[in-house]
């Protein structure tokens, strides 16, 4: 098989696994949800406070769900006695990594796409011509949230306090992420357009590409025993 | 050991009688090099972590892991003494000023970075993730150095936040090139040391 078909194999399977139970995805639209009750009631009913904090309640949103989700990357393989399994999978170890980042890519962005409608729905937030760019920058960010995620996901999968280090690892380093995103995602609302934000976008992709780069050539070593 | 401990006795003698400024002023000499000493710690933490990633030295792995705990101690403190001149001379313990932010962060990162460490209990194992974390820390500083530059002062002017203008006289710049020494010394001592102790650890485990 070659390399790009073994990357899709793993990304199908956790697909396919995740379509038949449900179990990551259903909690995690109910936790969104959720989430908006509670911003809702912590920030209260005023609607130009709320229209401050927007793009970083939005942002929170995101990395919340993104932690329970990105978390859980290899715990399929931790509960159904299939770690092994995993690791007996010939050939480069790269190609697992980049299956389960595609996985969890598809997972993040099905729910980050249902948290946005949410927010436009109960904060009342006119998208209107910020929508291109605002996909732009939500789709880099995406990428830089999950590629150290399903890296340190890894790191994590069999370690004690999995559920505590996780974040305490991946939040830290997604400083950069979160601070280019809510920026340019608060500049985007405001009307402005993303050629406006352009060294946010630059520092997304600056970003994306590093982590990408790191985890690929890494993830072999984290794998092996 | 000995001639490091007499450099640091020197220093530290030295450097405080050449300075005629008010008291609050001397934490300088101290915070500075403190923050110097940890970059120092954690740049040796990421080349000592990709070369063990290269090689599999057990030793390059130590070496990592005593820079990491010397490291965060000394940014730790670095933020400590920082803040106690802060405030009678910002009038603030805390504020997020773009390298109070960037300091804060690689404290936290670093920090987990330990964590990481404590919890694996395969030292094999431990050094190969936190190797990884290492890298991916240090790869990270940059990023995080650039978006809080630009979350800051994109925001509001920095002259708000420059610390009271320092001149540089050299009877200031000695005692603190001085300092910088010797707490490059310090850290190389303080790591050497638990090197040896990480060592003895692993042979008495073996």
């Amino acid at each position: 098989m070659s390399y790009a078909r073994r990357a899709l194999a793993v990304a199908w399977k956790d697909l396919a696994v995740e379509r038949r139970s449900k179990e990551t995805l259903n909690a995690l639209v109910f936790f969104s949800l959720l989430l908006l009750f509670v911003f809702q009631f912590t920030l209260g009913g005023d609607r130009e406070r709320l229209a401050a904090v927007l793009p970083g309640v939005l942002w929170l949103g995101f990395v919340l769900s993104a932690l329970l989700a990105l978390g859980r990357t290899f715990l399929v393989e931790r509960e159904h006695d299939c770690w092994e399994g995993l690791l007996l999978a010939p050939g480069d170890k790269s190609a697992i990594y980049l299956g389960k980042l595609a996985g969890n890519l598809a997972l993040m962005l099905v729910v980050e796409a249902l948290v946005l409608g949410l927010f436009v729905v109960f904060f009342d937030i006119d998208l209107g011509r910020a929508l291109p760019g605002l996909l732009v920058v939500v789709a880099l960010g995406t990428l830089g949230l999950a590629s150290v995620g399903t890296l340190f996901a890894a790191m994590t999968a069999n370690v004690r306090a999995r559920e505590l280090l996780f974040p305490v690892l991946l939040l830290p380093v997604q400083v950069p992420i979160l601070l280019a995103t809510v920026k340019a995602t608060e500049a985007l609302l405001l009307g402005e357009p993303l050629g406006a934000v352009a060294h946010w976008v630059k520092l997304l992709v600056a970003a994306d590409t590093v982590y990408l780069v790191v985890s690929l050539l890494t993830f072999d070593v984290v794998l092996e025993g | 050991m000995v001639r490091v401990l007499g450099w640091l006795v020197m220093a530290f003698a030295v450097a405080p009688r050449e300075v005629t400024q008010g008291n609050v002023q001397r934490i300088m000499y101290v915070h500075v090099p403190l923050i110097l000493a940890s970059y120092l710690a954690f740049g040796v933490l990421a080349v000592a972590s990709l070369v063990y990633l290269v090689r599999r030295d057990p030793g390059a792995d130590r070496l990592a892991h005593a820079s990491g705990e010397v490291g965060v101690m000394f940014v730790g403190l670095g933020i400590a003494t920082g803040s106690i001149w802060g405030k009678p001379t910002w009038g603030t313990w805390w504020t997020w000023d773009a390298r109070l932010t960037s300091v804060a962060i690689l404290f936290v990162m670093y920090l987990g970075y330990l964590l990481l460490r404590g919890t694996i209990e395969d030292p094999e194992r431990a050094a190969r993730y936190c190797a990884v974390l290492g890298i991916v820390a240090a790869l990270d500083v940059p990023l995080v150095h650039f978006s809080v530059y630009w979350w800051r002062t994109l925001h509001q002017p920095p002259s708000l936040m420059k610390p009271g203008g320092f001149a540089g006289s050299s009877s200031i710049l000695w005692p603190l090139l001085v300092n910088l020494v010797a707490f490059a010394l310090l850290y190389a001592y303080l790591v050497a040391r638990r090197v040896r102790l990480l060592r003895a650890e692993a042979e008495a485990t073996a």
